[in-house]
């Protein structure tokens, strides 16, 4: 029973791993139909950030919480930077978008690479975090890493936030407009363009609290955008692009999949597996699992 | 006269000199070890031709070739493997970690010669037929293809590692000595090898031309255009854009196939997501939709990517990224492109002159 409740929260906490470095490309991908591969670069620009403040601020628990603001900051400039520069004349070309990026994606890798060099490097997590707490006593304990427990905090958090922003204020309103109708919401008088770099700041910086997240479970390194991106990508596809509802419940299936799944095989099959999973479930839901239904002929 | 006119006719041209300097001037000019690079090239190349036809053509974006230039180097790998250790002996890595002590059930058709070598070709294909149905059947299109596709190239890979005992893991299969009773280390079967890639090359360009040109080339591009108009003329958008995914499944395996013999090696560094995307971009810096554009292209990506990636490993990511980015963002056609641009360019600006005067005059 505890190995089922364990691997259990072992999927939960791999799910909201899972939903953090996801919820930015809800925003970037799902409302803006933009495909940011530099997505995963934006992370690992939140986890660097979080490396170099601990080196100036001692306490480990206060350059943690220093390190989530600046985090979405760093990532949310990178972001709009991109969104100027690039991605604002390729709004007709999505899938453009995907190759172009993947060019800014390299060129960020090298550059992290050029400046804190190509081995991994580690933070110090406050004390706090570094222990265990016990959910159920007895013989056959089952304790979660306090970690963890942070990550899916944050992670809730971070879609309370986001979606509480998308819903009631006007910042989230104009979004929603321009999302479903951008020449209607253009007439209305929305300045479209800025629109888009301010959800692109936003959808960035949150890919930079999940590097601040992720610098909590493993090692900061100049790949570590590619090794999670692939796998944001797909919870958006399979929760349905532009749902956040879908995003959040994906997530946390895809996790505790993963997770019941490396228990019975090995890490790379239980990969494997996800994905014929995933293919099979487009079979049933082209459009995934929650889908905005238009009139449209797709 | 009007021999030389016409598209044909200049097409036939074009093979002519692609075939005059790949048999004669490359293997006259290039050492040894320049004439092995060309041979690695025009295998990306091959998997740029495939690329040319789903994406250019059928705007199928497919970030996955990997997998396929896998399936194919594999079969050709675990073959060339069985072949190398004799009969009833084990390829060298299963010896060396102990775990088989004779040769796992899905190796063993491999070591027919004629099996593994259909199954270079036939088994990317079956597999991208399969998946290609369930994925076109069901309108998965646009950027679901593409992250799909690349997941699927992220997943084979993943697998292929975690399969140490068998597939030889990370390392994957490596120093393979002999191609079919002809060591590979005499350089006069390594030439021998690079005649069969670039004819091979010569042949898939030959193919995909007569595909393009033919109704079914213009249908494809019909329903990269217009998907739903295509469906309402009465044909069926899955089956013309599965094609396309199979043909350029089939060259991309025979891509792989070949490029064991000229490399020697067959890893899932190759075939990963980074290699995957390599694949089309080399097609994308030359022109997707242009056959010469994205043969060229991928080999001269290629070629880009050995010279200056031994001099700075630094300086080429950032080269690399930068191409990415005009090439895509600036100049959606590529390379190819450029000419058609400039002569609309001086064509317009001819016009503008002869107006002018008229206008002046009145």
């Amino acid at each position: 029973m505890t190995v089922i409740l364990g691997q259990t929260f072992t999927g939960i906490s791999i799910g909201a791993v899972l939903l953090l470095i996801a919820l930015g490309l809800s925003l970037t991908f799902g409302q803006m139909n933009v495909i940011n591969m530099a997505h995963g670069e934006f992370i690992m620009a939140g986890a660097y950030t979080t490396y170099v403040l601990q080196k100036s601020i001692s306490s480990a628990g206060i350059s943690l919480l220093v390190a989530l603001p600046v985090a979405f900051l760093v990532s949310g400039a990178l972001g709009a930077l991109l969104e100027w520069l690039l991605i604002r004349r390729l709004y007709l070309r999505p899938l453009d978008t995907l190759l172009v990026t993947w060019g800014v994606s390299l060129m960020l890798q090298q550059l992290a690479r050029d400046i804190f060099g190509a081995p991994n490097v580690q933070t110090r997590a406050p004390d706090v975090l570094t222990g265990n707490i016990t959910l159920i006593g007895g013989d056959d304990p089952l304790t979660v890493a306090n970690s963890r427990l942070f990550i899916l905090g944050l992670a809730v958090a971070a879609v309370v936030a986001l979606s509480l922003t998308l819903r009631l204020t006007p910042l989230g309103r104009r979004i929603r407009a321009v999302v479903q109708n951008r020449d209607l919401a253009e007439v209305s008088g929305i300045s479209t363009s800025t629109v888009d770099r301010t959800a692109f700041f936003i959808g960035s910086g949150l890919a930079g609290v999940a590097g601040v997240a992720l610098t909590l479970v493993g090692p900061i390194g100049p790949t570590m955008g590619t090794n999670v991106i692939i796998d944001a990508f797909l919870v958006i596809v399979v929760g349905g692009i532009g749902q956040l509802k879908g995003t959040v419940i994906v997530a946390f299936v895809l996790g505790v999949l993963q997770s019941v799944l490396e228990y019975s095989t090995t890490v790379s099959v239980a990969k494997v597996l996800v994905l014929v999973g995933i293919v099979a479930f487009l079979q049933w839901r082209p459009q995934g699992l929650y889908t905005l239904r238009t009139r449209s002929l797709v | 006269m009007n021999l030389l006119k016409g598209p044909s006719a200049r097409a036939a041209a074009g093979f002519a000199g692609a075939a005059v300097v790949l048999f004669a001037l490359a293997p006259l000019l290039l050492s040894e070890f320049r004439l092995g690079l060309l041979a690695k090239y025009l295998c990306i190349a091959m998997v740029a031709v495939g690329v040319c036809l789903a994406w250019g053509r059928g705007g199928l974006l497919t970030l996955g070739q990997g997998v396929f230039f896998g399936l194919g180097g594999y079969a050709m790998a675990m073959h060339l493997k069985i072949a190398d250790a004799g009969p009833g002996n084990l390829p060298d890595f299963m010896q060396l970690y102990g775990t088989a002590t004779e040769l796992p059930w899905w190796w063993q058709p491999f070591a027919n010669p004629l099996f593994a070598l259909a199954a270079t070709v036939l088994l990317p294909m079956a597999v991208a037929a399969v998946l290609g149905s369930f994925i076109f059947r069901r309108r998965v299109k646009g950027a679901y293809f593409a992250i799909l596709s690349q997941a699927l190239a992220a997943a084979f890979a993943i697998w292929l590692i975690g399969q140490q005992a068998t597939t030889g893991g990370t390392n994957g299969l490596t120093d393979i000595q002999g191609f079919f009773g002809y060591a590979l280390d005499d350089p006069v079967n390594q030439r021998m090898v690079y005649f069969i890639i670039a004819a091979v090359l010569l042949l898939l360009i030959a193919l995909a031309r007569q595909l393009i040109h033919s109704r079914y080339g213009e249908l494809l591009v019909a329903v990269r255009d217009s998907e739903e108009r295509v469906r309402f003329l009465g044909y069926d958008p899955a089956n013309v854009k599965l094609v396309a995914y199979v043909v350029a499944a089939g060259m991309a395996g025979l891509a792989g196939a070949l490029f064991v013999p000229a490399v020697g090696i067959i890893s899932p560094a190759l075939i990963g997501i980074v290699p995957s995307i390599e694949f089309v971009i080399g097609a994308a810096v030359g022109g997707r939709a242009s056959l010469v554009g994205a043969v060229l292209g991928a080999v001269a990506v290629a070629w880009a990517k050995t010279a200056l990636s031994e001099e700075f490993p630094a300086a080429w990511t950032y080269f690399q990224g930068l191409l990415f980015i005009v090439a895509l963002a600036f100049l959606p056609g590529g390379l190819a492109s450029l000419a058609g641009i400039v002569r609309r360019r001086r064509a317009a600006a001819e016009k503008k002159a002869a107006v002018i005067p008229v206008g002046e005059a009145a």
